[in-house]
């Protein structure tokens, strides 16, 4: 005796969620201070970021991009400076990370 | 034709040192070919009056009296070559360079080296003119670890007549941008090292001028609050090496946290 196997249905996804990274520079540790630098990254491909491409921030502070509806997923941390090293200066301090959720339609 | 002291405390506080259209346009059409052939190296550490042949281009750009005399005044007579190089961007090509600054980290508090940049044509924005950011030469990083600083307010999208040459501290925090333009975009880049201490080499008639303290007491938008004050710190600690005067302070910064008496009450 056979038995007919019912034909497997294609599961293809209607969508599919994508990351877009935004990074805000502020002016000291708070969240709603202004913006001195900004950096993103778009992980749905539409747009292609890069260095020296822009002239002026895309928010004034850090808590207009929470206005507009990005999340905060990393804030530097406050590190106290090394012995010796009080008057250095180096990399930015004051570094935000946040993060938007993007659908996209799956090709059929 | 020697810098003066005012343009060089702007170079310390800016890191960079620009001069318009000051290579005349005979030499400026002359250099498109010389620079599209390509420039032959020479070894590391050639001192200037070896390393190019008198009638060569390079010699002749380096006799330009704005260029000869700002080369002197940064980094006084007969440098050493460190190296250079021609930078080509074809139109619609390649990518924007990660923000960097050359070479490895770099932190002498008493010397520097600079490095000339020529473009020989006019750089317009869609071109993709270096990109550089004033007044972060003194901070501490290696290489391109800045990488993933894209935009700093107040950054400095290169736009220029043809001609121009810029000079920048070795720790200026720079890069080639995209070219999204229809035109090659060339640009010649020759890094000097010091043969001598880097003190007074300029016109000092004007050294107690006020515009010097204005000058070195520069602010910049990307600053953050509080690290603008430690770059004006440094800044006053790079022109009392230039200048051999251990008192020479802005606002006090240097003198207050260095104030540490040693005498007993009476």
């Amino acid at each position: 005796m056979t038995t007919d196997s019912p034909t497997p249905t294609p599961t293809t996804p209607a969508s599919v969620l994508r990351q877009q990274v935004l990074v805000l520079y502020l002016l000291n540790s708070a969240l709603d201070s202004d913006v001195v630098g900004w950096s993103r990254y778009d992980g749905t491909g539409r747009t292609s970021p890069t260095t020296g491409d822009g002239a002026e921030p895309p928010y004034p502070t850090g808590l207009g991009a929470l206005k507009d509806g990005w999340r905060l997923i990393q804030a530097a941390p406050l590190v106290p400076p090394y012995p010796g090293h009080e008057y250095d200066v180096s990399f930015l301090k004051h570094e935000f990370f946040f993060e938007r959720i993007e659908k996209l339609h799956a090709p059929l | 034709m020697l810098l003066n002291s005012v343009r060089m405390a702007r170079f310390v506080a800016h890191g960079s040192l620009r001069l318009d259209a000051v290579v005349p346009a005979d030499m400026n059409a002359e250099a498109m070919g010389v620079l599209a052939r390509g420039v032959p190296p020479v070894p590391y550490g050639t001192p200037l009056p070896k390393a190019y042949a008198p009638d060569s281009f390079p010699a002749r750009l380096l006799a330009v009296p704005q260029v000869e005399g700002a080369l002197r005044s940064l980094v006084g007579p007969e440098p050493l070559v460190d190296h250079h190089a021609v930078h080509v961007r074809e139109p619609h090509g390649g990518e924007a360079q990660a923000l960097h600054a050359d070479a490895i980290i770099d932190v002498r508090p008493d010397a520097f080296d600079v490095q000339l940049m020529y473009y020989p044509q006019p750089v317009t924005l869609e071109m993709g003119g270096t990109l550089s950011v004033p007044g972060s030469h003194l901070r501490r990083i290696n290489e391109s670890d800045t990488g993933r600083y894209q935009n700093l307010r107040g950054q400095n999208r290169l736009v220029c007549p043809a001609g121009t040459v810029v000079f920048v501290h070795h720790g200026l925090w720079h890069g080639g941008r995209r070219n999204d333009s229809d035109t090659t975009r060339y640009m010649f880049k020759i890094r000097f090292n010091p043969t001598v201490r880097q003190r007074l080499l300029w016109d000092t008639s004007d050294l107690h001028d006020p515009r010097v303290a204005s000058e070195l007491d520069a602010e910049f938008p990307w600053y953050e609050q509080a690290t603008g004050r430690l770059e004006r710190y440094n800044r006053t600690l790079l022109w009392r090496e230039m200048t051999g005067d251990p008192h020479f302070d802005l606002d006090h910064w240097v003198t207050r946290v260095s104030n540490r008496p040693q005498e007993a009450t009476a």
